[in-house]
């Protein structure tokens, strides 16, 4: 089966690869690429570890056909990081024990940066409607939803 | 497993191409045929894809409203003129599935999902499709009556008439996880007044059945009647007449034909 070529930009960063026929974007990017931030949970979308924003757009990457990104941004959780330094959502993840497990939050900060993304100061039920496709089996979802009100200057209820 | 990928610049070359391979399967938004591949779905070989712009072509300024198969749930409810279309649209998935999954491919979409459908089926959508012998209007009943059969044409679009009132249309998912999750059951109920009279209704029904029904019996007893306490009861307990549901992890057969009714009730006389 031959291969077809693939150009996208990376986290902003332009990138030439081969895939085969039917590859999703997130083994293009896991296997491909080596970036290793977004997981792969159902392959069904339903469980949103492997979200991405396509052209600011979340998206499931598993879902994706990696050919269709041709030419299009792709941002995955790899791009948030600051030099040393935590991104404002990864700091709030951090100080809100927001994570456990860990294997959620990758797709929980790249659907919480498209909520914020577009609407900077969301209420309560915005975050909930907006993490609503990714599921988390360890903190209940409640330090997940004040970590996203504290990174966006709201105050985080007990 | 490979698959092999088709991309066509025009929805007529897609169409040739889908209905000429058995195992050919349009992708649209790729929360359907991406899933079956991820699965390890050997009955698809061939992808077929189109970047026709008319395809995810919205038309919603007049009376009858166009949706291009292509048109994804997120642009849906972007458009202010689609409001009575919001309900369905956002009870499906969540934001990334919203971005992703098109109106067409709902059409196909088995129970327990479908749900954008059964608003469809309520407001007697037609479906225009293109398979090899060309393209042609289908009414949505029709469709997923023989949706099986359907797997070689295209889906180019499909409209319906704009309800004269918010009141006219109503719809509603019942589901064990808010906001999101697969539906226990699904209504949808088109009621046009005239004269004080209901003429015209259409009830809707999602996983009552093996693809989206109508609740024939509940229609008849609206139809003609004014929308009120005796009325509601009678379509109520008319509700799961001819449904045949199935059983999965969401709910039983038995719980679903004992709540349609409840749920029917409920969106007629406008409780939550």
């Amino acid at each position: 089966m031959s291969k077809t070529p693939l150009q996208f930009r990376h986290n902003g960063r332009d990138v030439a690869i081969f895939v085969d026929g039917g590859t999703n974007l997130l083994v293009a990017l896991r296997e491909l690429i080596g970036d290793m931030t977004p997981k792969f949970g159902c392959g069904q979308g339903g469980c949103g570890t492997c979200s991405v924003l396509v052209d600011g757009e979340l998206h499931l990457s598993c879902l994706t056909l990696a050919e269709t990104v041709a030419g299009r941004s792709v941002e995955t959780l790899d791009s948030l990081k600051q030099g040393p330094n935590l991104h404002p959502l990864q700091r709030a993840f951090a100080d809100n024990f927001a994570a456990q497990c860990g294997y959620c939050t990758p797709g929980m900060l790249m659907a919480a940066k498209a909520l914020l993304d577009r609407n900077p100061q969301p209420s309560r039920a915005e975050i909930v409607e907006a993490i609503s496709g990714n599921i988390c089996r360890c903190t209940g979802y409640e330090p997940i939803i004040n970590a996203i009100l504290a990174a966006s200057g709201g105050r985080a209820s007990a | 497993m490979s698959v092999t990928v088709k991309t066509f610049t025009s929805s007529s070359e897609a169409a040739a191409a889908l209905s000429s391979d058995r195992s050919a399967r349009y992708l649209g938004g790729g929360t359907l045929v991406m899933r079956a591949l991820n699965e390890g779905d050997i009955s698809i070989s061939t992808v077929v894809r189109a970047n026709d712009q008319a395809l995810s072509r919205i038309d919603a300024s007049g009376p009858r409203i166009t949706l291009g198969a292509g048109v994804t749930f997120a642009r849906i409810l972007a458009e202010r003129d689609l409001a009575f279309l919001h309900a369905p649209a956002r009870s499906i998935g969540g934001p990334a599935v919203r971005n992703m999954g098109t109106v067409g491919g709902n059409l196909f979409a088995p129970s327990p999902y479908g749900d954008f459908t059964v608003a469809l089926l309520a407001l007697d959508a037609t479906v225009a499709v293109q398979g090899g012998f060309g393209a042609r209007d289908i009414p949505i009943e029709e469709f997923l009556q023989s949706r099986e059969r359907q797997a070689g044409t295209l889906v180019l679009s499909v409209s319906c008439t704009r309800p004269a009132s918010a009141d006219a249309f109503r719809y509603r998912k019942v589901a064990r996880i808010k906001p999101k999750g697969g539906s226990v059951i699904t209504l949808a109920a088109h009621l046009p007044i005239s004269g004080g009279r209901i003429a015209g209704a259409r009830i809707a029904l999602g996983s009552m059945a093996p693809t989206q029904i109508r609740a024939r019996a509940a229609e008849r007893a609206l139809e003609g009647r004014s929308l009120d306490a005796p009325s509601i009861a009678a379509a109520a307990s008319a509700a799961s007449e001819g449904t045949s549901p199935s059983d999965n992890a969401l709910g039983s057969a038995w719980y679903r034909r004992e709540i349609v009714g409840v749920h029917l009730r409920r969106l007629l006389s406008g409780q939550e």
